[in-house]
């Protein structure tokens, strides 16, 4: 853990099991803080950018052999509600 | 024999993507069993008496697609008249090209046929990229385009006349998919649009049967010996009475489609209120434009599986497009290429009032249910803290 953001490793578990282990890791960090998921999930895939994208996060993945590296900054805390919007 | 009303099959149906048939084509399926049940194509007297009603059959369903009924034929199901109707442009210009273009939110069944491999792209709303869509009818080697009307998934219509246009510029044939709203939306099909359509008759409630309409003047023709039945497109004749049936449940729904089509719009804008008012869950598709009685939301932190289980424990069927749900292992396509949350999501279908009596009443108490059944399911998977 020197230095490097917090991982969570939920490889080998589904939808929608790798969001609610994300969600409730980056609950106690800092808008700013930078997490790690590693998801083998085909489901994680579309999800973690639609929970990012919903809470206002930024997330990056990365394609690994047999996984994929989901790296999230954390934005403001907000909840977001209602109607998917085109605009974001 | 009718049954009594408490034994319809309809009470706290919220999934009629294949509702119950409509009460009137029941009656006609059974009547239609007496009289239809002969092989049409047989020239003996029973034969000509199925063939002289499976005619009058298709006269009423080829008018309400807006076709000729010399164009139109009825097939196994939905997903067999896809096929076939995409096959047959696909066969007629293979020397022209071998690309299909296509949204990503069509029908899987025409998404996973040769040549549709990359489909273009939609926004959030699940509406295709119109510039892209263009774009790809004009990078050659197309053998045809393929663009649904409206999407059973999340309602959003697509912008038919859009994309109808520059098919016509390149003389490429669109094959239009109304299954999701023939008979719900009374705009699904601009008059004279695509080269293809093709029809579900359990849309407007009647069997699950495809109908593909192929209009005069399109190349199209199936590779192989040509096929007997259904102007030259199926290798066996329809069964008569389904046939009648669909069309007298397409006679039942067009003659209330506007009040039907309202009256279903409002309902589900209070699914959308009251399912945008639970935290963290997002009503997904567009809001005004779409289909009047489908309506999906998905709920953050939630298994699709167990918040369908819930609302069945309360006496409220619906779907969902969640992987976990079925067996499927991948979740819905039409979510994922939306980039909408794929679990916990849930899907109502309305049925028509005539099929489902207790609609509204159902759907004032999945408003009612709704948050508790998702704070339920939240405390079950113990994410109702996050």
């Amino acid at each position: 853990m020197n230095g490097g953001p917090p991982v969570v490793d939920a490889r080998g578990t589904r939808c929608p099991v790798p969001v609610i282990r994300l969600a409730r890791a980056a609950r106690d960090l800092p808008a700013g803080a930078t997490l790690v998921l590693l998801a083998d999930d085909v489901a994680a895939w579309s999800d973690v950018p639609a929970w990012a994208r919903m809470k206002g996060h930024t997330v990056s993945l990365h394609e690994d052999e047999d996984w994929t590296e989901y790296r999230v900054v954390l934005g403001a805390p907000r909840t977001d509600r209602g109607q998917a919007d085109s605009s974001t | 024999m009718a049954r009594p009303p408490s034994d319809l099959p309809a009470a706290g149906l919220l999934d009629a993507a294949r509702g119950p048939l409509h009460p009137a084509a029941v009656q006609t399926l059974e009547a239609a069993v007496a009289a239809g049940w002969a092989d049409p194509t047989r020239l003996n007297a029973p034969g000509r008496r199925a063939r002289a009603l499976l005619d009058q059959a298709r006269k009423v369903l080829a008018i309400g697609l807006g076709v000729r009924p010399a164009e139109l034929s009825v097939h196994q199901s939905p997903e067999a008249a896809l096929e076939t109707g995409l096959t047959g442009l696909r066969h007629a210009r293979r020397r022209v090209g071998a690309r299909v273009v296509a949204g990503a939110t069509e029908r899987s069944v025409l998404l996973l046929q040769p040549g549709a491999e990359s489909p273009v792209p939609v926004d959030t709303r699940g509406r295709v990229d119109t510039g892209a869509y263009a774009a790809a009818l004009a990078g050659g080697d197309v053998a045809a385009a393929v663009l649904q009307t409206a999407n059973a998934e999340v309602a959003t219509r697509q912008p038919v006349s859009v994309v109808d246009q520059p098919c016509r510029e390149h003389g490429i044939p669109l094959l239009l998919d109304a299954t999701a709203s023939a008979g719900r939306d009374p705009r699904a099909i601009p008059a004279g649009a695509g080269a293809v359509v093709v029809a579900d008759a359990a849309s407007f409630a009647g069997p699950p049967l495809g109908l593909l309409a192929v209009r005069t003047g399109t190349r199209w023709g199936l590779p192989g010996p040509r096929r007997e039945a259904e102007q030259g497109r199926e290798h066996a004749a329809p069964w008569v009475p389904l046939v009648l049936a669909a069309a007298e449940a397409w006679r039942q729904a067009e003659a209330v489609a506007d009040a039907e089509a309202r009256e279903a719009r409002e309902l589900v804008d209070r699914v959308r209120r009251a399912a945008a008012s639970v935290r963290d869950v997002e009503v997904v598709g567009d809001p005004d434009d779409r289909l009047p009685h489908v309506v999906t939301f998905s709920v953050l932190y939630a298994d699709g599986e167990v918040l369908l289980e819930e609302l069945a424990r309360r006496g409220l069927s619906v779907a969902s497009g969640s992987a976990c749900t079925s067996s499927a292992l991948r979740p819905s396509h039409v979510l994922a290429a939306m980039g909408v949350l794929t679990h916990g999501n849930v899907r109502v279908t309305l049925p028509l009032a005539a099929v489902s009596p207790s609609r509204a009443d159902d759907v004032d108490r999945l408003c009612r249910e709704l948050p508790d059944a998702v704070a339920a399911v939240r405390r079950r998977l113990g994410t109702d803290d996050l």
